[in-house]
């Protein structure tokens, strides 16, 4: 398979992962979304790794799973603590900003 | 049909058919466990590109990483609550619109522009040349990481320590 076939699998991902941001309404739900998109990079980064023989594009998606582990472990450290004070997961329900 | 473009489309289904699974599915529990299937796909595809290293850390840090914490995320809420978390969706129409016009914005730049046809052979062992590499002209970022996930560790448990 040529790089184009891995490079239109990647988008197709990607927006299923944007379709999945933009219609969930629970936070964990939205946090999945994001999971695909950034999964949709990696597959690109590497695709254009392996067909400009360079291994720069890995050695980046080792560092992009390793930043997004942090941002999930995040992310459902202020799910909980959500849950803790307003009991919902919901993110119309977050809006303490709201004047 | 080569064993190549035959591994390439069986990953290919199970990625976008579980991806789909995790965005339109009813259960929450079930979208993380299609995630999972999702994650296993992509790491297929990274073995097809010849990534081995990459498909190790995938399995490792996401499909047993990752989708564990969710599914603990998911089950201490609940417990928590004490009612099954909702999962439902809204604006599906504007959604759809919007994310097949950018799959096909996308995929129309992808057959327009010109690509390398034939792959560069990667010569020696690709493991080898990620630690060369990570070592030598990326060790700083490979340090900044480092820091990273300390502090997402430290910031996650005082999230979520317990309350006073």
């Amino acid at each position: 398979m040529g790089l184009q076939a891995y490079l239109i699998l990647a988008a197709v991902v990607f927006s299923i992962g944007l379709f999945g941001v933009i219609t969930r309404r629970n936070t964990v739900g939205i946090l999945l979304g994001i999971e695909l998109m950034l999964n949709a990079v990696n597959i690109n980064l590497v695709a254009f790794s392996r067909f400009n023989a360079d291994v720069s594009g890995m050695v980046l998606t080792v560092f992009a799973i390793c930043i997004t582990v942090a941002e999930v472990s995040i992310g459902l450290a202020l799910v909980i603590l959500l849950f803790r004070t307003r009991r919902t997961a919901l993110a119309d329900h977050i809006d303490w900003l709201k004047g | 049909m080569s064993l190549d473009v035959a591994g390439f489309w069986a990953f290919a289904i199970v990625l976008t058919g579980s991806a789909l699974a995790v965005v339109l599915g009813k259960n929450l529990f079930h979208s993380v466990l299609f995630l999972a299937l999702a994650l296993t796909g992509t790491a297929g595809i990274f073995l097809l590109l010849e990534a081995e290293f990459i498909a190790g850390v995938q399995i490792l840090l996401y499909t047993g990483g990752v989708v564990t914490v969710v599914v603990f995320a998911i089950v201490v809420t609940e417990r928590l609550v004490g009612e099954k978390l909702s999962h439902t969706s809204r604006n599906l129409f504007g959604g759809a619109v919007a994310a097949t016009a950018f799959a096909f914005g996308v995929i129309t730049w992808l057959s327009r522009t010109p690509l390398p046809a034939g792959s560069a052979a990667m010569h020696g062992d690709v493991t080898r040349a990620i630690g060369t590499a990570v070592l030598t002209r990326y060790v700083l970022p490979f340090e900044l990481v480092g820091v990273l996930l300390l502090v997402a560790l430290l910031a996650a448990s005082y999230f979520a320590r317990p309350e006073e």
